[in-house]
């Protein structure tokens, strides 16, 4: 089996690639499907002057949080940005560029990027500051705004299983933006949970295809958090 | 009285109908999954990627990977399916969601949404609101009529705007606004408010026509 694609940790994997001022997209939603162990590997390189290309900015102490806590950001691509007091100290204090995106937008010009497309219109943002100094155009009587496609230097995957192609699974709600990214950046590296021989995972079921897929990091360990945990509690068992 | 947070969800629970495919936001809008009649087929999507959201978990059987856009622990259904942000936000902007019901700071007797930035404040991001009301057919914002003893319900927004001519109803704690090309239409109150109450608390517009 070939094992071209795979390294032994997340330093080890992008000991080669990073440099400063470059384009990084992380995939993940709030703290779920985070890349952690190859964030962390990008916190401990020290590169500065970095475009995050991400949904979120992680929490103050988590995910992509702690590259606004050591000012390795210089510009954020993002929809939402509630959850990480440092980093809106920054953002308030102008200390970090920011630049909103609705969701789905940011969501399909990485999808635009990764599929060779330079631009399309979406009705969303229309009639709003989103959609200032961008072309308008109608189709069948309504109005649309061009968004531009999104490309990387680099994207950052978290996926849960995969084989030794790159073939990626994930898993349930930690999908999200993963695998549109894994498409968009000139080099894609995946943290996975599971590493599996070819054949073992049903090529039907295969989300990501290894095409998309440069470098692997099998993870020892996986730190998962959850931000808001919220349960159903039992009733209390009433013994006679 | 005016109605609770509850009853809102309550109240605006009446406008989901058999077989729709609906996205509720953060705060009194998730309180509408409890109100789904019985006998009522309604799936629930979580625009950070599945459809068919099920009930939180019980206790001790929290999974990471599995959570709703606000970030809230979740459960599947036997319906479920998962898929990307990019796929999600396709079945939102395509026209394929039925309902959207989302809280706002700012709603117009035209219909325009503000509910994601006030000038001098942290700015907290745009998340979906803006994919959700641009692509759903029915918008219903649930929201408190007023905010710090002002109306929220106003002729024109002051605050950036999410959307313009998107919303289709409002449910407030006073009472419910159909949106239409005429403006605002009262067409239901909450126990032991009347007219007036509402007229002193709301800047716009509008006809009465209680059902």
């Amino acid at each position: 089996m070939s094992v071209r694609k795979i390294h032994s940790s997340a330093r080890a994997a992008l000991a080669d690639v990073l440099r400063d001022d470059m384009t990084i997209m992380s995939g993940g939603f709030g703290l779920c499907g985070i890349p952690a162990a190859l964030i962390d590997a990008v916190l401990e390189s020290g590169v500065r002057g970095l475009t995050i290309i991400s949904n979120n900015p992680g929490t103050e102490s988590m995910g992509l949080g702690k590259l606004f806590k050591t000012r390795q950001v210089r510009k954020l691509v993002c929809s939402y940005a509630g959850e990480n007091a440092e980093f809106a100290r920054q953002y308030m204090a102008g200390e970090v560029e920011v630049e909103f995106n609705p969701q789905g937008t940011l969501a399909e010009r990485i999808r635009a990027g990764g599929a060779g497309i330079p631009a399309f219109y979406t009705r969303t943002g229309v009639g709003t500051v989103i959609a200032e100094g961008k072309p308008l155009a109608e189709f069948d009587g309504k109005l649309y705004v061009q968004e531009r496609g999104l490309k990387a230097d680099l994207a950052l995957v978290h996926a849960w299983k995969s084989d030794t192609e790159g073939n990626l699974v994930y898993r349930m709600t930690a999908r999200n933006f993963n695998p549109m990214m894994a498409s968009a950046a000139a080099l894609t590296v995946a943290e996975i949970e599971q590493l599996v021989e070819p054949g073992e995972i049903d090529p039907d079921h295969i989300v990501t295809p290894g095409i998309f897929v440069d470098r692997l990091v099998p993870l020892a360990q996986v730190d998962k958090q959850i931000e808001q945990r919220t349960v159903r509690r039992r009733a209390a068992v009433v013994e006679e | 009285m005016p109605w609770t947070r509850d009853q809102m969800a309550a109240r605006a629970a009446r406008e989901l109908r058999d077989g729709y495919y609906v996205n509720l936001g953060i705060g009194i809008p998730t309180l509408v999954a409890n109100h789904v009649p019985p006998g009522m087929s309604i799936q629930l999507q979580s625009e950070n990627g599945m459809l068919g959201m099920g009930p939180f978990p019980w206790e001790g059987e929290e999974d990471a990977d599995l959570i709703n856009a606000g970030k809230q622990t979740i459960t599947t259904l036997p319906t479920t399916s998962f898929f990307d942000s990019a796929a999600s936000f396709g079945m939102i902007r395509g026209g394929h969601i039925q309902l959207s019901m989302l809280g706002a700071l700012q709603v117009s007797e035209k219909g325009d949404l503000a509910n994601w930035a006030v000038p001098g404040k942290m700015i907290k991001g745009i998340g979906g609101a803006m994919d959700l009301v641009a692509g759903v057919g029915r918008v219903v914002v649930i929201m408190e009529h007023t905010a710090k003893g002002e109306t929220k319900v106003v002729r024109e927004c002051s605050l950036p705007l999410t959307g313009t001519g998107v919303v289709n109803m409002i449910v407030t704690d006073l009472c419910v606004f159909e949106v239409g090309p005429d403006g605002l239409t009262l067409v239901d109150l909450a126990p032991d408010t009347t007219l007036d109450d509402v007229r002193a608390s709301t800047e716009a517009d509008f006809l009465v026509a209680l059902q």
